[in-house]
């Protein structure tokens, strides 16, 4: 295994980037410790698996380096990088047992029967394969194959790391529960360095230590679960993260007040709040609004313009000087469309962006 | 339309896809085929599209029997999980088709009903385009358009949105649940995900292995499952179960776990001694309320969802899953007490049978 980093690392696409739009991955610096379980999440098109195949070699950056514990690599082509790499869709022998499948990375090294058939064993007992190794891959479902293919990126304990890109895609949601489960379980258990792409918020909070949100080209957080939901720095962060993602509402700053733009409303100014030129918004998580069905001091009047009951909880939204707000709460006091109710705001959960980054 | 399906069923050499299935699906409805991966989804939505026919029973659709009339003379829509488009039409030729090959509109009306369509699913700045220059999301708005526009009288949806961004895939399912609100357009919409079938409403047939197994408004399919089955089909975080022996009103799930039942639920249970138990895993909760019951656990993993945490957890030989709101950043192994009202336990008889469902 080994520490990852990418020195001044930038990727186009184009023959001559000019503008920060050219790039497909904007010029970065970023440093992947040795047994750490990361995430690139981020939309269709963010730039996530152009920076996966510069690790992995498949791409040759346009401009940067690219270091394997301290060993410049980013000219070696994938094969020579000692890396292992699990796709979205499977890749195995359909003519081999699932366990000549797991033992075939390790037979292609040179590893001794005795010791091939102790490391195999270990993988699909993890993985629940161990009373389907002798049997022929063929004819297995899309789930149990991709199974399979996660087995055998994890199957070899000495690459310098595994790269997963959207490994989860073809399994069934029940399944993905448990794989996701799996995955979690598999790092604590062999400490391998994981580096995994994903859209998906849920597989790349759970599975990672440190989640890597990126957009348009450009890293805009790095940090845990925790932090990326309640203290996003970014804006792209708050929207992306969550169910609905936070409310972002257009503001400006008066005496001393919050001023919520489209509206008369407005709310104490936290007096961290010291902004310069550019756009302010107000960020809050759907979770911590609460909405009251009477007018209540310091609580925003509301347009009710729909009230779902989601099943596990009621999302109410409504409108708030031309923008959408959400309420997501456990308890309900009914409302319907065309209402108006108090949308209630608890100062310490409410964040300040300027220009998209945040500044209290 | 009003759409009859009388005792169809679909066989396939020895392999019986679809068993006998009657229902009845009413003019401008939602409903949602809910169902795990080869539950029958697909088979059933095929047979009522005419692209296959059933082996035994009929389709009547506004009181016509329609069995056998092939596809393209059925007046019905169809969206797939691929996104399928024209590749040499623009992105407007391809919403115009519908109507051109109707023929009933002139130029200026087949504008006007695109530009308005166009404008309805977000994609107005796109109408010049290939669909092959589009993105993900954008092809499959499209093809919703293209599906939308024929203002059909059936609308089938295969897993429209299984191939999206997440975060796509939230803003479309709620822009579709208003989208399929208007009209008499009866849509009928195939989905893996408990969640999806909650957002968009209306009612759910839940399937698996080839059988309707309750079929209803999808709230009260949800809180009233008509068996263990049924519950696990709609369920996401799975449903937690117990086997429990109940002696003078008093549930036994383990040695030192005796649980005090909610007199309703005695009352249903008349007399039953062996029991299966089922709690949500949003009935969990890490703070207690009054007459709540305290089980002490041990956290065997952590799940984040970005607004949630899913904990899994041990206690003895128990395993379940509890849904908090907010991120918990529980270690592996921690001790944590879970708590929650024994009334809302779901029970069912040692056949799976539904007994008792908590009040919603």
């Amino acid at each position: 295994m080994a520490r990852i980093e990418l020195a001044g690392i930038a990727h186009s696409y184009k023959p001559n980037p000019s503008q920060p739009s050219d790039y497909a991955l904007r010029p970065m610096e970023m440093t992947w410790q040795d047994g750490g379980a990361y995430a690139l999440l981020g939309p269709s098109g963010c730039g996530k698996t152009t920076l996966l195949n510069i690790i992995s070699g498949l791409i040759t950056p346009s401009q940067g380096k690219v270091l394997f514990d301290g060993h410049d690599v980013t000219q070696l082509p994938p094969e020579k990088r000692n890396i292992a790499q699990v796709f979205q869709f499977p890749v195995i022998y359909d003519t081999m047992t699932v366990g000549e499948n797991l033992a075939f990375p390790l037979k292609n090294r040179g590893w001794k029967n005795a010791d091939i058939e102790r490391r195999v064993a270990q993988i699909a007992e993890i993985l629940e394969l161990s009373g389907e190794l002798k049997q022929r891959a063929s004819g297995l479902t899309a789930d149990a194959k991709q199974k399979i293919s996660l087995g055998r990126g994890l199957v070899r304990p000495d690459v310098a790391a595994v790269l997963f890109d959207e490994p989860l895609t073809v399994i069934d949601p029940h399944l993905k529960w448990l794989l996701r489960r799996k995955l979690k379980e598999i790092h604590h258990e062999l400490k391998l360095s994981l580096i995994y792409v994903t859209h998906d918020q849920i597989e790349a909070l759970t599975f990672a230590d440190q989640v890597v949100v990126m957009t348009e080209g450009e890293v805009v957080q790095i940090g845990s679960a925790q932090a990326l939901f309640e203290a996003p720095e970014h804006t792209f962060v708050g929207y992306f993260i969550g169910n609905p993602g936070m409310n972002l509402l257009p503001c400006s700053l008066r005496d001393g007040r919050v001023l919520i733009s489209g509206t008369d409303s407005s709310l104490p100014a936290p007096a961290s709040l010291d902004i310069g030129a550019g756009q302010l918004t107000l960020g809050v998580r759907p979770e911590y609004v609460e909405c009251l069905p009477t007018e209540t001091a310091g609580a925003l009047p509301t347009q009710v313009l729909s009230a779902r009951n989601m099943g596990t909880h009621w999302l109410v939204e409504g409108e708030l000087g031309g923008h959408r707000i959400a309420s997501k709460q456990r308890t309900h006091h009914p409302t319907h469309s065309g209402d108006t109710v108090w949308m209630k705001l608890p100062a310490d959960r409410t964040l300040y962006y300027l220009n998209d980054k945040r500044v209290a | 339309m009003h759409l009859e399906l009388q005792g169809v069923t679909r066989k396939v050499g020895a392999e019986t896809h679809l068993y006998a299935t009657s229902v009845s699906l009413a003019p401008g409805e939602i409903n949602v085929l809910l169902g795990p991966t080869l539950s029958g989804k697909t088979t059933l939505m095929r047979l009522i599209a005419g692209l296959d026919k059933p082996s035994e029973g009929s389709v009547i659709a506004d009181g016509v029997d329609v069995t056998g009339v092939p596809v393209r003379e059925r007046h019905l829509a169809m969206v797939y999980q691929q996104f399928i488009n024209y590749p040499s039409m623009s992105v407007f030729e391809n919403i115009a088709s519908p109507l051109r090959i109707a023929g009933k509109l002139n130029e200026q009306q087949i504008r006007e009903r695109v530009n308005a369509m166009a404008e309805r699913l977000h994609i107005s700045a796109y109408l010049e385009r290939s669909p092959a220059a589009l993105s993900g999301g954008q092809q499959q708005r499209c093809a919703l358009a293209r599906a939308l526009i024929k203002e059909a009288g059936l609308l089938l949806l295969d897993e429209p949105l299984v191939n999206l961004d997440y975060k796509l895939r939230e803003e479309l399912r709620r822009e579709l649940s208003d989208l399929f609100s208007s009209g008499s357009t009866t849509v009928v919409y195939a989905t893996t995900e408990p969640l999806e079938a909650l957002q968009l409403g209306g009612q759910t047939l839940l399937m698996h292995e080839g059988r309707v197994l309750q079929h209803g408004p999808t709230l009260s399919v949800f809180s009233q499952p008509c068996s263990v089955i049924a519950a696990r089909t709609f369920s996401d975080p799975p449903i937690n179960l117990f086997e429990a022996n109940i002696t003078d009103g008093v549930a036994q799930l383990s040695q030192d776990i005796r649980v005090p039942l909610h007199a309703d639920q005695q009352s249903r249970i008349a007399g039953q001694r062996n029991v299966q138990l089922g709690l949500r895993a949003h009935s969990l909760r890490a703070t207690p309320r009054e007459n709540d019951f305290a089980l002490g656990c041990s956290v065997d993993l952590a799940e984040i969802s970005g607004s949630e945490t899913f904990v899994h957890l041990k206690r003895g030989a128990l395993s379940m899953v509890a849904q908090l709101p907010g991120v918990h950043d529980l270690s592996l192994g921690s001790e944590s007490t879970m708590h929650f009202q024994p009334s809302d336990m779901f029970i069912f008889s040692s056949d799976g049978a539904l007994i008792y469902a908590p009040e919603v």
